[in-house]
């Protein structure tokens, strides 16, 4: 959590306030998809991701 | 001000130590776990960094990450809002991964330097924007006191290209281009498209190139749109690396009227003239770019670093034609130098140390990784159940000079291992370029990949200006220059008709091993101060064949990283039909061994 807080600190830092209601979405979208998959693979292509 | 860089978590994890500005230890994590582009924490890289120079965590002023994870996840997250709804295939792979792991890099770096040594970091732990890191690893050890910086690569946090000027220790921004219009990810894109893979073959699409012609290059023209000033952008209708998990789409394929070539299926005319005019088109656009950088900077040096930067065939264009008077390129180009420059970067900020400025460069040629002594490499040789002879240096470099002349292929381990993808002599696989048949025989029967990758010449300083056009040194072999028009000798096949890649037998020049089907060659400057090992072999091998250059390639087989130990080296001996080995002052002789030693398949590393 203290790194989610952090992350959040620093949108704020950076003036992202338009990333803070979709990071909140996104991460909790991520978050099921993660508990749903039970494992996560990294995709093969280069560091997009 | 000792300070511990780390690459890690992408591709080509490594570890470099440096002290002020002095460059003390730096290594691959891939050649220690023999996992080719290790992505891992690269904790045996650290460990060994820090027992080379006797140093403990503890000792250190500050440990700096490459990259800033923070920066790059605000990235991941715009790209996929900006692309919504398309992408959902991409986000839900990709970001299970983020938000279980890579969002949590700081926390994974202190566990994992604890464990080390249960060191905690806490404030010591730093983070670089990753072209920072390239920008420092490209600067910082550079022999200048003013440069002008090009960085080019795939992508770190939003920059792809970032120009910026060095003055002292000063590095400063000028501009920067961002995801998704990348030079790298382009290059990246076409390499997935000729059925290679990403972030290890673009080698190979540069080897192509040179058979082909660039009749395509009107058709990439639709596709990146280049500015005067070398800005450039990318259609991104013709890609799918924002919203998918493959590079380019099917209207690119369309485009170009094939669908992407199947590994390992045959290479045609149409592949080698897409690689021409990929090659054609990024030197166009690298030309450019450094032409702005030099406008903008009006310095007379140039720094280049990043993946793209590993393009030599660019580089040698840009050393013969842009007004630049010296160019210094990373030999570590790649991330791996990131770990490097963040380093670099975290030093330097201290008030106490200065930029490096000499008539050498900071990196000691590169030799900066680890090597073994005569017990250790006599303890690995006899429980590898080796037969070997210990010669002294004069007889060993006697010897290996005679075999080599007769033409047998030797397998050479000296002192440190190199840093960065080359292999420069420490860890190399030598032959006789003056064989027409040797780089067939050496990529088949050796090296156990494409017949159509070229070798590199490695030729005695003195001697490069008469083999050579190339006028400056290449001591990391990050330049092609042309062969001498009176080493070249006339060519019966018609370049004109695509005579296949059966064309690499053709006979050149008097060194046709290592002259390209263009008569260029990648040429590696041999230096006596850096070098004294190699150096000697080869002057010894001129004395007997009147010719001061051998071929030069890694130590290691299609898909395995570059050998570390004496044993790995002797394990890549024994699997494929190197004649001889030479570790430190050991001779094997591949009649004399024991066979098989390793019980192993011919093929024990993935195709790359």
């Amino acid at each position: 959590m203290s790194t989610i807080l952090e992350f959040l600190a620093f949108l704020w830092k950076r003036k992202k306030y338009w990333l803070f209601p979709v990071s909140i979405v996104l991460l909790l979208i991520g978050g099921i998809l993660a508990f749903a998959q039970g494992s996560v693979l990294a995709p093969f292509i280069y560091t997009l991701f | 001000m000792k300070v511990l860089g780390i690459s890690a978590f992408y591709h080509d994890s490594a570890a470099a130590l440096v002290d002020g500005s002095r460059v003390l230890a730096a290594a691959q994590e891939e050649r220690f776990t023999r996992v080719k582009h290790d992505a891992s924490f690269p904790k045996e890289a650290i460990e060994f960094c820090l027992s080379s120079s006797g140093l403990n965590l503890k000792d250190l002023d500050a440990v700096v990450f490459y990259e800033k994870p923070f920066l790059k996840f605000e990235r991941i997250l715009e790209t996929y809002l900006a692309f919504a709804p398309h992408g959902f295939s991409a986000f839900r792979k990709s970001f299970p991964l983020w938000i279980t792991e890579k969002l949590f890099q700081k926390k994974t770096l202190t566990e994992n330097l604890s464990n080390l040594c249960s060191f905690d970091p806490g404030s010591k732990l730093l983070f670089t924007e990753h072209h920072a890191s390239h920008c420092a690893s490209a600067y910082l050890p550079s022999p200048f006191e003013k440069a002008a910086i090009v960085t080019l690569d795939g992508v770190g946090e939003w920059a792809t290209t970032v120009i910026a000027e060095g003055k002292g220790k000063q590095i400063t921004p000028l501009k920067e281009i961002h995801f998704p219009h990348s030079l790298g990810l382009l290059y990246s894109a076409l390499t997935y498209y000729l059925g290679f893979v990403v972030n290890s073959g673009e080698y190979k699409v540069m080897g192509l190139a040179p058979y082909g012609e660039p009749i395509y290059r009107d058709k990439f023209l639709d596709i990146i749109d280049v500015k005067e000033d070398g800005s450039f952008r990318l259609n991104q209708k013709f890609f799918d690396y924002c919203t998918g998990l493959k590079m380019v789409n099917k209207r690119f394929e369309r485009h170009f009227g094939q669908p992407a070539r199947t590994a390992e299926s045959e290479i045609q005319k149409f592949h080698v003239d897409v690689a021409a005019s990929l090659q054609a088109v990024t030197e166009e656009v690298v030309s450019k770019i450094v032409m702005f950088a030099y406008k903008q900077t009006g310095q007379k040096n140039l720094c280049l670093a990043g993946g793209v930067a590993l393009n030599c065939v660019a580089n040698g264009k840009l050393l013969a034609t842009s007004p630049f008077e010296n160019i210094w390129v990373q030999p570590a180009a790649g991330d791996a130098g990131g770990a490097l420059g963040a380093a670099l970067l975290a030093s330097h900020d201290h008030e106490s140390v200065s930029k490096h400025v000499g008539t050498a460069d900071a990196m000691k040629g590169s030799f900066l990784g680890p090597e073994y002594g005569r017990d250790e490499i006599l303890r690995q040789l006899e429980s590898s159940g080796a037969m070997f002879e210990e010669l002294q240096e004069d007889k060993l470099i006697t010897k290996t000079a005679s075999v080599l002349a007769h033409g047998k292929i030797v397998g050479w381990m000296n002192g440190k291992m190199e840093f960065g993808p080359r292999a420069l002599g420490s860890r190399s696989i030598l032959a006789d370029p003056r064989s027409p048949d040797m780089q067939k025989n050496l990529n088949l029967k050796i090296k156990q990949r494409e017949s159509f990758r070229p070798f590199a010449p490695a030729v005695l300083q003195e001697d490069q200006a008469s083999y050579f056009e190339l006028e400056s040194e290449s001591p990391y072999m990050l330049f092609v220059s042309q062969v001498r028009g009176e080493h070249l000798t006339k060519v019966s096949s018609d370049r004109s008709a695509f005579a296949g890649l059966g064309s690499i037998s053709d006979v050149r020049s008097t060194v046709p091993a290592v002259t390209h089907i263009d008569n260029s060659a990648r040429i590696q400057t041999v230096l006596p101060t850096t070098n004294p090992k190699f150096h000697t072999l080869l002057k010894k091998f001129k004395e007997i064949t009147g010719l001061g250059m051998l071929i030069n390639t890694s130590f290691n087989v299609r898909g395995e990283p570059i050998v570390a130990t004496p044993e790995d080296a002797y394990r890549c001996f024994m699997n494929t039909e190197l004649d001889y080995l030479v570790i430190g002052n050991f001779l094997l002789d591949k009649k004399k061994q024991p066979t098989p030693v390793f019980g192993e398949t011919k093929r024990s590393f993935p195709l790359d």
